[in-house]
């Protein structure tokens, strides 16, 4: 039965997906649209992401330092492990799951509530396809903006990480930056942009399919809000372990 | 010309749409009446394509709409306009936003002549002044006048609208009526509204669809309404004791001329 009915959602997902990328009926329309959706669900999704990074950059790098007091860890340890935790975790899986709460939820409600106050049905009466003409931009807005968000999060996280090293007696400056520049792996920035997309993709889409196929009233848009958070959030971990097999090993 | 021509239609086994055949005339307000969960806003529905019925055929002008491609539906939407029961206006756009949005679609026109063709549409429902107001701002009454701004803007051939004086006040509602059934004249439309207030079947009534339970029981017009013998329609239109005392008086008037 489950099987069944996720098998259902799948298709139906998919046919949702089709008709989204079909061609645009205005490319002058769309673009602004997509402009539009980068201010809204990008733009002012930064300070969210400096205000997260800045303190859960401080936070590892204090956790670090108390964790790893031992003579044989080398004195860039600190640095290094934060460094590596941002890059290939934080920075990416953890931000998207905060992100999907934030984006998710937005999308899913502004979509449904469309759909219950008719909106959509009007787009469709003109002869608007109306899942190009709402998704695409989201989507494609999202995918677009979330590499700066991800820059974004890995600068304020060591920023925050630095003002531990300045701030307290913990650690100092020097070991601090030491251990950020050393045994660098430029690989991990791609890993985690690479994955930042999918993931971009995963709450834009999922979200809006979610708000799409909303039936009733103010009730069940909020229902399929958190349907589209939990969905993307569940979606993003198991796209996170497929990912990291095929990148990192 | 729409010609609908038995149409059956279910929802998860239940038949709601039993063979219902009509035909709704252009230059004319054509009223699809019936009780709340007769049938007539997913015969609406049919025949403007939001639902597709399992049988039956729906004609435009002759051209078959359930045989249609993609490509055709499209290019017949842009002759529609329709007016949804909450006025479906985009939350995000002024009013000029929204009686602009069909015509920056689809018109082809310049900037500037969509401007004009805008500010036509709002002047003719005589909302002149409200073009930078955001929908939330406006009364209910006016975001209707929007709605129907928005409708005629592509100079439609075909208008729905869907209980467009629900939730109005009777003055309000009776400015709609004959605002629709002005433009419907004016430029020749087919005009199909769904509706069951009484004041619109006896205002505006040309063509008149009386569905019930699914079944078209009745068609005729305002003036038949008074003397039909149709005992569902009867209940219908004349429960209140308002129109029973307009239906006897309007009969016993009919009477005294042929004495």
């Amino acid at each position: 039965m489950i099987l069944t009915k996720s098998l259902e959602q799948l298709g139906k997902y998919t046919l949702f997906l089709k008709r989204a990328f079909a061609m645009p009926d205005k490319w002058s329309v769309f673009g602004r649209r997509t402009v539009l959706e980068i201010m809204k669900l990008g733009v002012d999704s930064i300070p969210l992401v400096i205000v997260i990074s800045l303190f859960i950059g401080a936070v590892c790098t204090i956790q670090m330092q108390l964790n790893v007091q031992s003579p044989l860890m080398p004195a860039y340890s600190v640095g290094l492990a934060t460094r590596d935790i941002v890059l290939l975790e934080f920075s990416n899986s953890i931000l998207c799951l905060i992100l999907a709460g934030k984006v998710g939820s937005n999308i899913a409600s502004e979509i449904g509530t469309m759909r219950v106050t008719e909106q959509i049905d009007a787009l469709e009466i003109m002869g608007v396809n109306s899942t190009n003409f709402l998704v695409t931009p989201k989507i494609l807005a999202f995918v677009l903006f979330m590499p700066v968000l991800v820059i974004f999060c890995i600068a304020t996280s060591f920023v925050g990480g630095w003002c531990v090293a300045v701030f307290t007696d913990l650690i100092s400056v020097s070991r601090f930056i030491y251990g950020i520049q050393a045994l660098f792996v430029e690989w991990y920035v791609w890993y985690g942009l690479i994955k930042s997309l999918f993931f971009a993709f995963i709450i834009a889409s999922v979200s809006s399919y979610f708000g799409y196929y909303v039936k009733g009233g103010a009730l069940e848009v909020g229902k399929a809000s958190t349907n589209a958070v939990v969905s993307s959030s569940i979606l993003i971990l198991l796209f996170d372990v497929i990912l990291t097999k095929l990148l990192l090993q | 010309m729409i010609e609908v021509k038995n149409i059956i239609k279910s929802f998860d086994g239940k038949t709601i749409l039993h063979d219902v055949s009509a035909k709704f005339y252009s230059g004319k307000t054509n009223l699809i009446i019936g009780q709340s969960g007769s049938g007539k806003t997913v015969l609406m529905k049919c025949i403007v394509g939001l639902v597709r019925p399992e049988e039956g055929e729906i004609l435009y002008d002759g051209r078959d709409f359930m045989k249609m491609t993609d490509t055709q539906v499209k290019k017949l939407r842009h002759e529609i306009g329709m007016l949804f029961q909450g006025s479906a206006l985009f939350d995000s756009e002024t009013v000029l936003g929204n009686v602009m949005f069909p015509l920056m679609m689809f018109s082809g026109m310049s900037r500037a002549e969509q401007l004009e063709r805008a500010h036509f549409c709002i002047n003719r429902v005589n909302l002149a002044g409200a073009e930078s107001k955001y929908p939330s701002e406006i009364s209910g009454g006016m975001q209707k006048r929007v709605a129907i701004a928005r409708a005629i803007a592509l100079n439609p051939r075909y208008l729905f609208c869907d209980e467009p004086n629900s939730g109005l006040d009777p003055k309000t509602s009776i400015l709609i009526d004959e605002l629709l059934h002005d433009i419907t004249q004016e430029y020749d439309i087919t005009t199909i509204i769904n509706t069951h207030d009484m004041n619109s079947v006896l205002g505006i009534g040309e063509n008149i669809v009386f569905i019930n339970k699914g079944h078209r029981e009745w068609v005729g017009d305002k003036q038949r309404i008074f003397t039909t013998t149709n005992e569902a329609l009867n209940e219908f239109v004349f429960a209140t004791r308002l129109f029973q005392e307009v239906k006897d008086y309007i009969i016993s008037q009919g009477s005294e001329e042929q004495n």
